[in-house]
């Protein structure tokens, strides 16, 4: 390292770490911006503590959230943390469509600043808003869609989701402390190397991506194992919802595609720490081999996104046209060579490096092969609603936004797919336009489709649906606004990442993007009233029955909210839709002859001490503070070994309480009214369907 | 149908605007040579192929979310129906068929026009070496031994053989009208042909984030006939300045072209544009090789970084 030596027991963290000082020695609008950013950082996470003492809601938070071992706890927090970093995404995305709407020749935000901004927007919605959000409600759904009583590794599942919080949390204190990386969410060295980048802005990137990417690499051990091990009796693999298998097909992914990720980080970390020369100029170092690991995650990455939206897509629309799946088996063999192919088409991230033709050509036909299964699957929902009967409900809104707009991201993914084509439009904004084209409406909308349909599930009672139809309707037309003009400007030949621009003609496209930015802060202001009307009215749209959409899958069998067992006895599976089948057969709501104590894993405050160990830990790397790296690391293996000298993990459930739970729910489910889907979003809908059978046909 | 609407106005809008406003040109959808030419007529022929499996998608979803509503009773409703051998034959069969046209259409253009490839011409090629710099770009023109910053001067009909590295971090060098981008590694060597065949200004630029200066580092490619070509090798054969070993070093701190040319008290070429009447011999090659010497380059000797001294670099220890 060049300069003096590091002396301060706080490593290089000094008083110039602080943004807000920063705005007061050098007033300036960018500089406010920074400094109001940390300000809400900080007044928000003071507020958050001040509301949960003010509600007295430290107790329950620690013994029924922070260390709860129940996947269902787990899924939701998760949720949570996503969606507060979405928020921040959010607005990181309009300030800099401001940014570039007054962007001719200059603008408000100086440069180093925007490239924090797009730096971070990117880390944080692909690592801490897609990622986190796809996991949790993988996390609630699909063990309750295996007939499973939890996770196979509940513990492990609770120190996953820890370690995805450390790196929102560097993410966040990076606001407050220092700064953020700014070589964009890909982070190339040289740029990012020590000689180029010497401050803590890359190291925070390093961090938090590495201690993220280990949890999810966690995740998706965990999620195979259970989709192995954890199916209930009768439950072929064939039989699994659609959900389940593309949940393994992203967990598959997961394992494989993260570790390259971890280990490029860890390599440039190297560089930066260690003196090593991975991918520095000088010694042997070559920053291809960087850009080469780094999509070898890259693209399986948004697979491993886009690929349980899929899921989610072929629970909502059956569901909602009252219909079977139409191909599951095309279903699954598409998502199947979705997942393989993911990992045969990194290349094309970097058609422009300089290799020779051949090998462009084999990565540019994987990457259109892509298409056919991607195709057939757009295929298969489009054949699921023909003579079906469908309800145009919020998910089904936010599905027929997918299927357009993302046709058109499949399109344009077929262009950029083709080397001829990327050599002109690749870092230009047509890029832009296309991962998000894919990414909104393929993930973003895949997971407010299934926040809305699955929520009611999580909480016993529905979402309000007018404003639930105002966001889903903002969102596709703000969608439209903001990224169709920036293909357009792609094509007109802006780089992306750039602060300022001078070609009068990119004008009026970047008002309409302007114009579609404060579309999407609006739906996404919309999502917020819709929560608050729906908590202040849940009582109008309690559906404790469990069954509010007329469900096919076994998680619609239980009540709402499920107990922590999830099933009072572990069901019997017989087809595919059980649930539907059990519907139509009189096999569902059955009495059971015999109840059974159920152990369950108890609570544990593992997953805290990791939490504030790695955070610790990612801080004293990024400023250099050695004694507390050390204590940090200490105190995590010492914990985690000291567990387990721990038996005693599980607490017992007696079969008493279990049995007066189910029959009451039993006897409220068949004291209910059933409901017709002519109903479903009104008062009535309690959780109980009725059937509703075609014309001319009795059971 | 409210998308589809949104694309098309923002497509028509593009084309009846842009070239009203555009100075030079910038995009390789007015393009200025055979290369460019190619790549617009690749995108629109993807673009119609695409459409034999998106139209369908188009048409299908409004028209069955209408007829199959719920409250249409009279529809016919098949709740268990989940397969049919025909459909399953269409639903993988078309788009592996557009898929394999396109996939023969790629492997045909990308070897013709594989950046690498030398451009077939009775005209001798012109040679230029490409040096990306924070945030400006060295141009040095190793047959006729003059040098630019920020302006690329070519023949019209002539084809251009780049040979492109930095001295810096990575940069990608793309000039929308002529051919497409390439990047540029330090220590590494990559090649791009092109040819222009309409004379005129045509924009170049990095498009490959380098920092606070990322999107001043633009150039003017202007392409002359051959008469006036010559005229401006002469012009900037009797630029005020030479371009030595110690100017080099302070044109490879970071800056815009601008300040570098501020800094070099340049007086020759237009703004933002240093002429160099003269290049040492061997100039690319050793800012090629600077990093492969197996020796280790203090931040101080390079260019682009926080620490890089200009006097640093002049020190012959290489």
């Amino acid at each position: 390292m060049s300069g003096e030596a590091q002396t301060s027991w706080l490593g290089r963290l000094n008083i110039d770490s602080l943004s807000i000082w920063r705005a007061i020695e050098n007033p300036s609008v960018s500089e406010f911006v920074g400094a109001g950013a940390a300000l809400v950082a900080i007044f928000g996470g003071i507020g958050a503590l001040v509301l949960i003492t003010w509600l007295r809601a430290w107790g329950t938070l620690w013994r029924d959230w922070l260390t709860s071992t129940d996947h269902k706890k787990i899924g939701v927090m998760y949720c949570v943390l996503a969606l507060v970093m979405l928020l921040r995404g959010v607005i990181e995305g309009v300030v800099m469509r401001t940014q570039q709407a007054f962007g001719m020749g200059g603008g408000f935000l100086a440069p180093e600043h925007f490239s924090e901004l797009f730096s971070t927007h990117g880390t944080i919605m692909i690592f801490f808003v897609a990622m986190p959000f796809i996991i949790g409600i993988t996390n609630y759904v699909m063990p309750l869609q295996l007939g499973a009583r939890d996770m196979s590794f509940p513990v492990l599942n609770q120190i996953s989701l820890a370690l995805t919080a450390t790196g929102a949390a560097l993410v966040m204190i990076s606001l407050v402390l220092g700064e953020f990386a700014t070589g964009g969410w890909t982070n190339y060295p040289p740029y990012t190397g020590k000689d180029f980048q010497p401050g803590p802005g890359p190291d925070y990137w390093i961090w938090a991506i590495v201690l993220s990417g280990l949890g999810t690499t966690l995740t998706g051990i965990n999620f195979a194992v259970t989709l192995y091990k954890e199916r209930a009796p009768g439950m072929t693999l064939f039989r699994m919802p659609i959900f389940c298998w593309t949940v393994l097909c992203a967990s598959i992914v997961m394992i494989f595609a993260l570790p390259p990720l971890t280990l490029a980080a860890l390599m440039l970390a190297a560089d930066r720490y260690l003196d090593f020369h991975f991918f520095t100029n000088d010694l042997g170092g070559n920053m291809m081999n960087y850009v080469n690991l780094f999509w070898l995650f890259g693209h399986p990455e948004v697979y491993l996104l886009v690929i349980p939206a899929y899921g989610v897509f072929s629970e909502v629309v059956p569901t909602f046209s009252g219909k079977r799946l139409y191909g599951y088996n095309s279903m699954v063999y598409a998502t199947m060579a979705i997942a393989v192919l993911s990992f045969c088409v990194w290349l094309h991230h970097f058609f422009t490096m300089g290799q020779s033709a051949n090998v462009n050509i084999a990565f540019g036909i994987a990457s259109m092969a892509i298409a056919v299964p991607t195709g057939v699957k757009i295929y298969n929902w489009v054949a699921t609603m023909y003579r079906a009967r469908i309800r145009m409900t919020v998910p089904m809104i936010y599905a027929t936004g997918f299927f357009f707009l993302f046709t058109i991201g499949g399109l344009t993914g077929v262009m950029l797919a083709n080397p001829v084509i990327s050599y002109q439009v690749h870092n230009t904004l047509f890029l832009v336009a296309h991962f998000h084209n894919v990414l909104i409406p393929g993930v973003l909308f895949g997971i407010f489709a299934g926040y809305h349909f699955w929520f009611p599930k999580v909480f016993g009672f529905r979402l309000e649906e007018r404003w639930g139809k105002r966001a889903a309707c903002l969102w596709v037309v703000g969608f439209c606004f903001t990224f169709l003009p920036l293909y357009a400007l792609g094509l007109m030949g802006m780089p992306r990442r750039s602060v300022m621009w001078d070609d009068p003609a990119f004008q009026p496209f970047m008002w309409l993007a302007l114009v579609g930015a404060l579309t999407i802060l609006s739906a996404v202001t919309a999502l917020g009233i819709q929560l608050w009307v729906s908590v202040r009215n849940r009582a109008a749209t309690a559906c404790p029955l469990g069954d509010p959409w007329n469900g096919r899958t076994l998680e619609w069998s239980i009540p709402s909210p499920p107990p922590p067992y999830n099933f009072a006895q572990v069901p019997q599976v017989r087809t595919r839709d059980d649930f539907t089948d059990a519907k139509a057969t009189g096999r569902a709501y059955q009495p059971l002859s015999a109840y059974e104590d159920i152990e369950m894993p108890r609570n544990t405050a593992i997953g805290m001490i990791v939490l504030i160990g790695s955070t610790l830990l990612g801080l004293a790397l990024i400023f250099w503070i050695w004694w507390l790296a050390i204590v940090s690391v200490g105190v995590m293996l010492t914990a985690l070994i000291g567990r387990t000298f721990w038996l005693n993990t599980t607490y017992t459930i007696p079969a008493e309480e279990i049995a007066r739970d189910h029959q009451a729910w039993l006897a409220e489910v068949h004291a209910a009214q059933r409901i017709t889907r002519a109903e479903e979003t009104q008062a009535a809908n309690r959780g109980r369907a009725a059937l509703e059978l075609p014309q001319g046909v009795s059971v | 149908m409210m998308q589809i609407r949104c694309l098309f106005s923002t497509l028509t809008l593009f084309v009846v605007l842009s070239p009203a406003f555009a100075q030079t040109r910038d995009s390789f959808l007015q393009p200025a040579g055979p290369i460019a030419d190619a790549q617009r007529t690749e995108l629109l022929q993807i673009l119609g192929w695409t459409m034999i499996a998106i139209i369908p998608v188009f048409l299908l979803v409004p028209l069955i979310l209408w007829h199959y509503r719920y409250r249409n009773t009279s529809a016919r409703y098949t709740p268990e129906w989940d397969r049919s051998r025909m459909l399953e034959v269409l639903m993988w069969g078309v788009p592996v068929i557009i898929v394999c046209i396109l996939s023969a259409q790629l492997v045909r253009t990308t070897h013709d026009l594989d950046p690498y490839r030398p451009i077939a011409s009775d005209t001798p090629e012109l040679r230029v070496q490409v040096i990306g710099l924070d945030w400006k770009w060295l141009f040095i023109y190793p047959d006729h031994n003059i040098a630019t910053v920020n302006a690329l001067t070519i023949p019209v009909d002539t084809p251009v053989a780049f040979e492109l590295t930095t001295d810096t971090v990575m940069q990608s060098f793309l000039i929308s009208s002529l051919a497409g981008q390439i990047y540029t590694m330090p220590g590494m060597q990559t090649q791009l042909h092109v040819i222009a065949t309409e004379t005129g200004t045509f924009q170049g630029e990095n498009t490959q984030f380098n920092g606070i200066g990322f999107t001043d580092q633009k150039f003017d490619t202007t392409v002359l006939s051959n008469s006036d070509f010559s005229a401006w090798l002469a012009q900037v054969q009797a630029a005020d300045l030479s371009l030595t070993e110690e100017r080099y070093a302070t044109l490879a701190a970071p800056s815009t072209g601008a300040q570098a040319k501020a800094a070099l008290a340049s007086t020759s070429g237009p703004d933002g544009v240093v002429y160099f009447a003269s290049v040492p011999d061997g100039m690319f090659e050793s800012v090629l090789h600077r990093y492969m010497h197996g020796n280790e380059i203090p931040a101080s000797a390079q260019p682009g970084t926080a620490a890089y001294q200009p006097n640093a670099l002049e020190e012959p220890d290489q």
